[in-house]
């Protein structure tokens, strides 16, 4: 054995070893995951058996104190305060996406960075508050009978607040790797700027934005504390408070999120246990979200690639 | 994956132990031979504050002991005194059947009387209900200020939140067996939430310890009697219900005497100067 080839055995186990740390490091990520499903899992078992998954899933009314647990008024709430935040959120996030990757000069994208990524780090209890005392008064201003200014409406706007960085940061990137050649390509061939934007390089970037808009859906369905300060936790189906069926956004609801953490601190028994289970929805819920994410991205990769 | 749905296993056992049923802990600190004596309250947080107070009033008596109070929930508190986890359990309501039935060893000592107070929004011109009325209220059945002689206007009823001491003995003195908080009601986890909400929302009504009364709400009367600590004590007022500490067993060394303190001369003069009645 050449000392050449010693020097290359050391390396090679070197390499080994490292190969095995960092696949323990990768493979810890998925043990987590599974060990948190099958315990909540487990915890959610005597729900499912005692209450009965279909009756827990299409149940209207959630009464602990009278063995009724019905989460539908849950799931509604959660739906519908995502699809909210998500109309709210998206069109304002692509704006600054666009804005920041195709049009800002320096020292605006200097000012406007900066800003989007404190507004991702401001703690979601202070989104709360200022939701709590700032916008559920100005709500509340709109006429409709029983609209008390708690709802979908405010945690929509809160939570769209909340994702804009998310989305905005993602799909700025997804812009930013576009190659320069479209750009250019689509300048030469006579298009403005705007029709580059539209034609070329936003449709280029989908599957990015798409995944931007997935991640945001995520960080949606899991806010729990600033929902459960400005939605009002009724456990009711939202419905339209008038004529118009816009006003269902003024009507309160609950999330699931802010179901198992209202109640988790008093819970006990078959009560306990329907709030593990309602964490197994939620979680069925966002892999459902990521699997559906994982398809679009896949299927609009390969049109583009056509 | 054997070897990762084994260590599942063992990491799920390790957190099941957490959930031990009655008297299945350790047990207390009472044991310790030196240093300060250590004693665990937790539970209601209705009745944390007043524990708090109590605890900084008889640690500057005896200094060998140190008490930490925390929060949880009434159901929380007498859990964590029937599993030992906890020395001393905090409950702002009675204990329930249910709760003796498992842990027949819990000892309950009342240490205060609370009262509930119905508070309305400033912008409400109705000063005084019965109690059928308020049980009418807070199950849905009135829904409109005008049906009890005030402007017409919707009532939006604010409450706690299923689980919380202060609402379950609201539902038992107000709404009776069988009627139920109607589930249109705002539902805020906090006293303090709950105020906030009914002084900003219009035609607002909630229930809140007598603890949390400030100038930002209106109190209701009850068949023309104004809530207070007076009140209450005269017997007019009629919605009020104990504050309560649990232990496993009947309590032992510094456990005991923080209790005995709490309910002799100086722990009752503390609970009268807080607004709540001493339990004579």
């Amino acid at each position: 054995m050449t000392s050449g080839s010693r020097h290359y055995g050391a390396r090679t186990g070197m390499e080994n070893t490292m190969k095995t740390v960092l696949l323990i490091s990768a493979l810890a990520s998925v043990l987590i995951v599974l060990l948190i499903f099958v315990f909540t899992m487990k915890e959610a078992m005597p729900a499912f058996r005692e209450i009965g998954i279909r009756e827990m899933l299409s149940g209207r009314v959630w009464r602990p104190g009278n063995d009724q647990f019905g989460i539908l008024a849950m799931i509604a709430g959660s739906g519908l305060v995502t699809l909210g935040a998500v109309a709210l959120g998206v069109p304002l996030a692509l704006g600054t996406a666009i804005f920041l990757s195709e049009i800002a000069p320096r020292w605006i994208s200097g000012i406007v960075r900066p800003s989007l990524e404190l507004l991702a780090g401001i703690p979601s209890v202070v989104y709360g508050l200022f939701g709590m005392v700032v916008l559920v008064p100005l709500v509340r201003a709109i006429p409709a009978p029983g609209n008390v200014g708690f709802g979908l409406l405010s945690a929509s706007i809160v939570l769209a607040v909340m994702v804009l960085p998310t989305i905005a940061n993602v799909s700025e990137f997804a812009i930013r790797s576009v190659p320069k050649g479209f750009r250019e390509g689509s300048m030469a061939l006579g298009a403005t700027k705007w029709e580059t934007i539209a034609r070329v390089i936003v449709p280029a970037a989908r599957p990015g934005i798409i995944s931007a808009v997935v991640l945001g859906l995520g960080r949606a369905l899991g806010e729990t504390i600033a929902m459960i300060m400005v939605i009002g936790n009724s456990v009711v189906i939202p419905a339209a408070l008038n004529g118009n069926p816009l006003t269902i956004f003024l009507s309160r609801a609950r999330t699931l999120t802010g179901n198992i953490a209202v109640e988790i601190s008093y819970a006990t028994g078959v009560h306990e246990s329907a709030l593990f289970a309602t964490g197994v929805v939620l979680f069925i819920l966002i892999m459902l979200v990521n699997t559906s994410a994982r398809y679009l991205l896949q299927s609009s990769i390969s049109r583009g690639g056509k | 994956m054997t070897t990762g749905n084994k260590t599942a296993a063992i990491f799920g056992l390790a957190l099941m132990a957490g959930f031990s049923a009655c008297g299945e802990g350790q047990g207390n600190g009472n044991q310790q031979v030196s240093g300060p004596v250590e004693i665990s309250v937790v539970g209601s947080t209705t009745v944390q504050p007043l524990a708090e107070l109590l605890s900084e009033a008889y640690e500057a008596v005896d200094p060998n002991v140190m008490i930490t109070v925390s929060g949880g929930g009434s159901s929380v508190g007498v859990k964590s005194a029937s599993d030992r986890s906890a020395d001393i359990g905090m409950a702002s309501r009675e204990i329930k059947d249910s709760e003796t039935a498992d842990c027949p060893q819990i000892v309950v000592h009342t240490i205060a009387y609370d009262g509930i107070a119905i508070v309305a929004g400033h912008d409400v011109d109705v000063n005084n209900i019965t109690m059928e009325q308020a049980g009418d209220i807070f199950s849905g059945a009135i829904t409109d200020w005008s049906e009890l002689g005030g402007a017409s206007g919707v009532i939006t009823v604010v409450s706690r939140e299923e689980g919380s001491g202060t609402r379950a003995a609201f539902e038992e003195l107000v709404l009776g067996e069988e009627a139920l908080i109607t589930e249109n009601a705002i539902l805020q986890p906090s006293n303090g939430a709950v105020r906030t909400t009914v002084s900003g929302a219009p035609g607002a009504i909630a229930y809140i310890s007598f603890g949390y009364l400030d100038d930002s709400t209106k109190p209701m009367m009850i068949n023309g009697v104004l809530p207070s600590a007076e009140t209450v004590s005269t017997g007019e007022y009629p919605v009020f219900r104990p504050l309560n500490m649990v232990t496993y067993g009947e309590p032992v060394g510094a456990a005991a005497q923080w209790l005995d303190f709490i309910k002799g001369e100086d722990g009752q003069a503390i609970v009268a100067a807080e607004g709540y009645l001493p339990v004579n």
